[in-house]
């Protein structure tokens, strides 16, 4: 999962929803297409000698064709990818922790499975991004040393507490909602590996997402006391998963940029405004309110209004202040500083038999 | 132990009891791979509790299901050998009983797979393919570390040390089970004993025998693991999730 809610937000494009996923998915399978399409019609060739590098990076990305690992390409290109792709991967590890927090609770065996299984997608979803970052010249030990450094960000959504199981469902529906929202437009991204990688994750996600809503929906037509746990759920976690898209687009600090290299597609406040509209129609199938009371349809705007999340709040998670940010870094830095002695055997080991192989062949 | 339900049960909470300690590990392990390692072993032993514990249901004739039988039974009706309870400890606490819960459990899957009840021998033909990837993991992990550096060798002989004496419950006779146990540890044996060697690691000797789990008398830390497990379940009797 990921937002835009770092520190230097940016964002992606597209996705437009009307069931849990339908559109969205649909989005994911279109990219997927234009991407085999965009290979098959062949890139141009190699920059001539005394082509200007920057000029044929520009011709590659305007005509839709993907940059890959090899070829040339501005450094803050490179540098600006490294940094949402590390960021995208960092969310995904550290966002395993909140709703890790009810494995070991879940109320039935078959939710615990589900959970199980959808943690353990999140970790794999960190690999396949951290081999995507490593494509461009750096290396994943180097990756997670700045996160556990705090040098680089994740999602300031997982700085939030998972206080009841219904959080596990709200999580689903709203954050990974959020994050589909967000994701499906990378799927276009200028960047091969990214764009390849987020293909693959959005399709999992959307499993993610149906299976929060799934667990809302149980809920939410329970018992009276498990409608006010999803309500309560919903009430926490709605202005948070709005802030995930990150600052309004007058502040955003990269997005241009971004927009230009077609690494990002769409505004925060796009973004924001297609997941609004989504989340209202579903909010009323799952039986649970949205708490805003200035929710309303716009006709002249064909979408709905809705109120602001409190940005103030938003960059004070970013800075570190929010909730849970000093125990989601003290859990990561534990594991892997209790882990230290187990990649050390690993490593001594594997240098043992290397050894070993040596000798037998001489 | 008497009769196919008790049988079913034992295998049933091993692998529940597993499966929950081995889902301790998630965003904790020492490696990312090794995350995604231990939740699909967790998996898989959760995936063969659900199988066992509704055959269990079904053959006790009393309408439990899964859920019942795993969040509405108290320690003393658990019937899982103590060796799953223990608490993880360190990584080589975790491999070591990896390691002999999959010597165990697959031999004990495979003979089960021939057996007369075809319920569980389908579990058993699913499970033991399961459980020689276990065992591959665990066998792997345990040689890293007891030929690894002087601290894992250290840390992997005090885990066996500390593991070893709750080997002995797993292959207590039981000539009226479906598959008698003490047949099982010839096979054990010859699993481990090689490990052990490759990892440079001594075998231990002690004659202690702690038991006690078939029985429903566990350690003082099932109770926890199963608050924690059972807690949200029965704050809400008869809900639906």
């Amino acid at each position: 999962m990921y937002g835009n809610d770092f520190s230097a937000p940016s964002g992606p494009p597209n996705g437009a929803p009307d069931e849990v996923t339908g559109g969205l998915l649909g989005e994911v399978e279109a990219a997927e297409a234009e991407l085999r399409a965009a290979a098959a019609r062949g890139r141009r060739g190699g920059p001539t000698p005394d082509e200007d590098l920057a000029a044929y990076f520009a011709e590659v990305v305007d005509a839709e064709q993907k940059i890959e690992p090899r070829d040339w390409m501005p450094d803050a290109y490179r540098r600006t990818l490294i940094r949402q792709i590390a960021q995208h991967a960092h969310s995904e590890i550290i966002g395993m922790q909140p709703e890790g927090n009810w494995i070991s609770r879940a109320p039935s065996l078959k939710r615990k499975a589900i959970l199980l299984a959808k943690v353990q997608d999140e970790a794999g979803h960190g690999l396949y991004l951290y081999a995507a970052a490593e494509t461009l010249g750096i290396s994943r030990d180097e990756l997670v040393q700045l996160l556990l450094d705090g040098r680089q960000k994740y999602s300031s959504i997982f700085n939030y507490p998972t206080v009841s199981w219904a959080d596990v469902g709200a999580i689903g529906w709203l954050v990974d909602g959020a994050a589909i929202v967000n994701q499906v437009p990378l799927c276009r991204c200028s960047y091969g590996p990214y764009a390849r990688a987020m293909i693959r994750v959005c399709k999992e996600e959307s499993f993610h997402q149906r299976q929060g809503y799934e667990i809302l929906h149980t809920l939410a037509h329970g018992t009276p006391e498990q409608h006010a746990m999803a309500q309560d759920a919903v009430d926490r976690w709605w202005y948070p998963s709005l802030a995930m898209f990150g600052p309004p687009d007058g502040n955003s600090t990269h997005s241009a940029q971004s927009m230009a290299w077609k690494i990002k597609r769409f505004s925060n406040d796009d973004l924001r405004q297609r997941f609004v509209d989504m989340c209202v129609q579903q909010a009323e199938i799952l039986g649970v309110r949205i708490p805003d009371a200035e929710l309303r349809w716009n006709d002249e705007r064909q979408a709905y209004d809705y109120t602001q999340p409190d940005y103030d709040e938003l960059m004070r998670v970013i800075s570190g202040d929010g909730p849970c940010n000093r125990e989601r870094m003290a859990h990561r830095r534990a594991a892997h500083a209790d882990g230290q002695w187990v990649r050390e055997a690993a490593a001594a080991y594997a240098a043992k038999r290397a050894g070993q192989k040596e000798t037998v062949a001489a | 132990m008497n009769g196919p339900f008790d049988f079913t049960l034992a295998l049933a909470d091993d692998a529940l009891v597993a499966a929950q300690r081995l889902a301790e590990w998630t965003t904790r392990a020492p490696e990312m791979e090794e995350d995604i390692a231990l939740a699909n072993i967790a998996l898989d032993q959760l995936g063969a509790a659900r199988l066992l514990l509704t055959y269990a249901g079904e053959l006790e004739g009393a309408g439990r299901d899964e859920d019942a039988l795993a969040y509405l039974r108290d320690d003393r009706e658990f019937r899982n050998a103590l060796l799953v309870e223990l608490p993880n400890g360190d990584f080589a606490v975790t491999m070591a009983k990896l390691l002999f819960l999959a010597a165990y459990q697959l031999p004990l899957y495979t003979a089960l797979a021939g057996c007369p009840d075809e319920r569980l021998a389908a579990i058993g033909a699913k499970a033991r393919k399961e459980s020689a990837y276990h065992l591959d993991h665990g066998a792997l992990w345990v040689k890293r570390l007891g030929d690894g550096t002087e601290e894992s060798h250290r840390r992997m002989q005090a885990a066996v040390d500390h593991v070893w004496p709750y080997t002995h419950e797993l292959f207590v006779a039981d000539p009226a089970a479906p598959v008698d146990p003490a047949t099982l540890r010839p096979a054990f044996d010859e699993v481990v004993g090689p490990v052990l060697a490759e990892a440079t690691l001594t075998q231990p000797g002690s004659a202690w025998a702690p038991a006690g789990g078939r029985a429903g008398v566990h350690t003082e830390h099932l109770g926890y693991l199963l608050a924690e497990m059972q807690v949200l379940h029965r704050a809400h009797p008869g809900a639906k999730w």
